[in-house]
């Protein structure tokens, strides 16, 4: 194409909502053509000349766009102008930082920011799962036919109610030399994850369901409990969850206090529209959730390695306490300076 | 905070109950068309066999790694590497499963385009529903929530087994509630949307057509076109409607389509001549007439089609 042709033709253009079209359609068709090479991903095959003209190419597009409206009835630019103008749109305000600047923002303060802020929901959490053990171990040692209801049976193994003392003590110690520990941790990885997230979704009911997946699922370790202490285990046991406990159950209590954020922010929106409350506490239970997976990958690791390879009470205790104490610390202080820029 | 209004177009109401308007910071309002229930149905199916089709393939690749380690395993030695190499092998599949499950999704709606390979095939993206910035967290809650929305009534099922009546029940009063969430709000939510504060809507993309006036071929037919000559009475009968239904006639190039309109417009007019030259007659009376109709815009005075008064 000779450099001459576009004036020619933008004298030949009989109308003058044409001629403007020809004036201006170089522009569009170049913020059109880095646009697509931004949605294919290819940032790198954009050169540094037109990524600093994008803003600007998107301003006189959309300027385009409002003068067109005004003075063409060209249908088809319009169109052309109105899908051109969103999807630049969609690039110049979408989703800005990268994964990594993300993840690094999450890490930094983002992720225990959003966990204080739903303090109170966590706090709620907390006495229901406190509750749902001390329901759990009420309800066996009034009736142990209770203990076939609570415990899946895939638990149930030599852990039954009259198991000797040895046989117990069997479960929790001397299975250092087990193989396979890495598929373990795997497994349980996903079936946490898998139980957490159900845990925070089912929030969206007014967090109800929320609340009663915390109960079941801590009857059970309450259960347990009790067939330990009676054979005079507590200690033990306590130290043989808590290895991965203190991470995982923690886990648990943050996704099933962002799924009751949720659910107290719909039934009780306050001065906000219902949809509005709903999506604050969304995006703010969502990075509570994120950093619950994170937690998950944690706590199978030491479920599925540490626990077996420390095979001593005290051991467990320090490895269990340890964690509580830095993600406690974690959660209280990181992100603090900003907290109190943003009150 | 959904600024959206209902716009109407006039003529084209029909399809614009899903007409919202967003106010780009720029100031240019950018009409969105919602997408419609049948192409998230679509786009959903389409994901879901894909991820099948990932997982398939990732087991069986998987799979017949095993079978291969094990084959020479068996022709050098009893090594306990092979043990090993088994062990890594399960944990990347129970991996592989998790992310295919859960991330899928995520990845795809969080870059450039905002939609799975589905959604556009569908051509559908998400968008914020305030018209800001679509942020990770956003994208994030929106698919922890589809877990629960499709495949709980599975998991039901499956634990208490499918002669259970009570399951079913759970089952059918579950799948009234979530999946068909989106049949029930005029936004097409579904509860993931209500929580992230997202929606999904129409990506259209448009080429740029060459301008009217100035078709490459249509060099001398525009000097034939000079020829037709209308008057100010005969271009006042129609407005922007039909002049825009003539530009789509015009760009398709469908000859069997302008003999009609032609004689319609000529007709209409009171024209007799233009037969067997009917495009280029066509061609006069549309950039006549768009003329006639964008010197009236910037007079501030529309005339939205042939019943509008003539201001």
């Amino acid at each position: 194409m000779s450099a001459a042709e576009p004036i020619d033709a933008i004298r030949a253009a009989a109308l003058r909502s044409d001629r403007f079209r020809l004036e201006r359609e170089a522009d569009w068709q170049r913020l059109e053509h880095i646009v697509t090479q931004m949605e294919k991903g290819r940032l790198r095959r954009i050169s540094d000349e037109d990524l600093l003209a994008l803003p600007g190419l998107y301003r006189t597009v959309a300027s385009s766009l409002s003068i067109a409206r005004e003075t063409s009835l060209d249908a088809a630019t319009l169109a052309y102008l109105e899908a051109l103008v969103k999807r630049a749109w969609f690039v110049v305000y979408g989703p800005r930082s990268s994964l990594g600047a993300w993840l690094r923002g999450f890490l930094g303060g983002g992720w225990s920011r959003a966990v204080r802020a739903i303090g109170f929901d966590i706090l709620v959490a907390l006495a229901v799962m406190v509750a749902g053990t001390v329901v759990g171990w009420l309800l066996v040692a009034s009736d142990t036919e209770w203990f076939y209801t609570l415990v899946p049976t895939q638990f149930a193994d030599a852990r039954v109610p009259g198991a000797s003392a040895e046989a117990l003590r069997g479960t929790l110690f001397g299975q250092s030399e087990r193989g396979g520990l890495s598929v373990f941790a795997a497994y349980l990885f996903s079936n946490n994850a898998q139980v957490s997230i159900l845990a925070f979704a089912l929030g969206f009911a007014f967090g109800l369901p929320s609340l009663l997946l915390l109960v079941k699922n801590m009857a059970v370790l309450g259960a347990m409990l009790w067939l330990y202490h009676g054979a005079g285990l507590t200690l033990d046991f306590a130290a043989w969850i808590a290895v991965h406990g203190t991470t995982e159950l923690f886990a648990i209590l943050l996704a099933g206090g962002a799924g009751l954020h949720i659910g107290r922010s719909m039934a009780f929106p306050g001065a906000r529209p219902v949809l509005q409350a709903a999506a604050e506490a969304g995006r703010r239970a969502a990075l509570v959730m994120t950093g619950v997976v994170l937690m998950l990958v944690v706590a199978a690791v030491l479920e599925g390695y540490a626990r077996q390879l420390v095979d001593n009470t005290g051991g467990r205790l320090a490895i269990g306490g340890t964690m509580l104490a830095l993600w406690i610390a974690y959660f209280l202080a990181v992100g603090r300076r900003r907290d109190e820029v943003r009150a | 905070m959904s600024t959206a209004a209902i716009t109407s177009h006039g003529a084209h109401a029909h399809e614009h109950a899903r007409a919202r308007v967003l106010v780009t910071p720029e100031g240019v309002s950018l009409p969105f068309v919602i997408a419609s229930r049948s192409s998230r149905a679509g786009a959903l199916i389409l994901d879901l066999v894909i991820i099948l089709v990932l997982m398939v393939a990732t087991t069986v690749a998987l799979v017949s790694i095993a079978g291969g380690t094990a084959a020479i395993a068996r022709s050098v030695t009893e090594s306990g590497g092979a043990a090993q190499v088994f062990e890594f092998l399960i944990v990347a599949w129970i991996v592989a499963m998790f992310l295919f499950r859960n991330a899928y999704f995520l990845f795809f709606e969080l870059g450039p385009r905002g939609a799975t390979p589905g959604k556009r095939i569908a051509g559908i993206r998400i968008a914020a529903r305030d018209g800001g910035r679509l942020s990770a967290e956003m994208v994030i809650a929106r698919n922890l929530l589809r877990d629960i929305e499709l495949f709980l009534p599975l998991v039901f099922l499956a634990s208490a087994g499918a002669e259970s009546g009570p399951a079913w029940i759970a089952a059918t009063a579950w799948i009234l509630v979530f999946p068909l969430f989106p049949l029930f709000n005029r936004d097409r939510l579904r509860a993931g949307d209500i929580v992230a504060g997202t929606w999904v809507v129409e990506a259209p993309r448009h080429k740029l057509e060459a301008a009217m006036t100035v078709l490459p071929q249509a060099g001398k037919q525009t000097e034939a076109g000079r020829g037709y000559r209308f008057t100010d009475a005969e271009l006042a009968v129609y407005g922007e409607y039909e002049l825009q239904t003539l530009e789509r006639v015009l760009r398709q190039h469908r000859a069997d389509a302008i003999v009609p309109i032609h004689e319609a417009i000529a007709n209409k007019i009171g024209r007799q001549d233009g037969t067997g030259d009917e495009r280029a007659f066509l061609e006069a009376y549309y950039t006549q007439l768009r003329a006639r109709l964008e010197s009236g815009m910037r007079m501030g005075r529309r005339k939205a089609d042939k019943f509008a008064e003539e201001p």
